[in-house]
């Protein structure tokens, strides 16, 4: 081989206001790019899982601080904010744990159909969506 | 020297990537087993959820060892999950390993607090 290899075009979706909307979003793409998102947030989260852990569990006195950081907030944080934390919390886990679901029972069956990825695709959404609207709606005490 | 591309590739030294998909299922499995675990502890108790209920869970010594074993598993899922997203937004090398170190060092962290955390209780 002689010729220089032509240098192909990169996508790396990092110029999220000028590529992604230009982009055709198809429900299996959508799922992915929200699988990476939300694994990406439970990354990052990760300090606040395990302080209220610690919390939750540590002994009655820090059970209290637990429950008063949803009634009162955590020092000058004011509750509403730490409930729109958990609530990314829930989605995030939600919509991490049936985005994987799905695809270990793609690994499994290997079903790798057009119509069965945007099936469960849509699955996966209205699962971890609906599920975190009520979990939500409970958490924002409007039930 | 015959050629050792294609289905003739030469299976060990490298992992091809292999270890890291197959560390990611079996910890996703693991993770996702004990939310249902513990899940379903909460769920099959009656009446409101308080202090003694809640750490009761996770008092007896083998749902300890289980969320060792779990809290193991989140750190290295996370850093299969990261080092990914490090490979495809953060190109220079130096970016990279920076950002690696960084977050080696996160989950490190947050792996010990869990860790003591849990055998405080």
């Amino acid at each position: 081989m002689t010729q220089l290899a032509k240098k192909r075009p990169e996508f790396r979706n990092i110029h999220a206001f000028k590529d992604l909307p230009s982009y055709r979003w198809p429900l299996a793409a959508l799922v992915s790019g929200m699988h990476r998102i939300s694994g990406l947030i439970l990354f990052l989260l990760l300090p606040f899982i395990i302080w209220l852990f610690d919390k939750s569990v540590s002994s009655e006195i820090s059970f209290g601080s637990f429950t008063a950081a949803f009634a009162t907030g955590i020092g000058f944080v004011p509750a509403w904010f730490v409930k729109l934390v958990v609530l990314a919390l829930i989605w995030s886990y939600l919509h991490h744990l049936a985005a994987g679901v799905r695809h270990l029972v793609l690994d499994v069956t290997h079903k790798t159909t057009k119509d069965f990825g945007r099936h469960s695709a849509a699955a996966t959404l209205v699962f971890s969506i609906v599920l975190t609207l009520i979990l939500g709606a409970k958490l924002f005490g409007l039930y | 020297m015959s050629a050792t591309y294609g289905y003739k590739r030469t299976v060990v030294g490298a992992h091809y990537g292999w270890r890291d998909f197959l560390v990611q299922r079996i910890t996703a499995v693991l993770i996702g087993v004990f939310t249902l675990l513990v899940l379903c502890k909460l769920l099959f108790t009656s009446g409101p959820i308080g202090y003694d209920t809640w750490a009761g869970i996770f008092a007896p010594q083998w749902m300890k060892a289980l969320t060792f074993s779990v809290i193991v598993a989140v750190i290295w899922h996370a850093w299969v999950g990261v080092c990914s997203v490090w490979y495809d937004y953060a190109k220079p090398a130096g970016l990279r390993l920076v950002l690696q170190a960084l977050s080696i060092i996160w989950l490190v962290s947050c792996g010990g607090w869990a860790v003591q955390v849990l055998w405080r209780l």
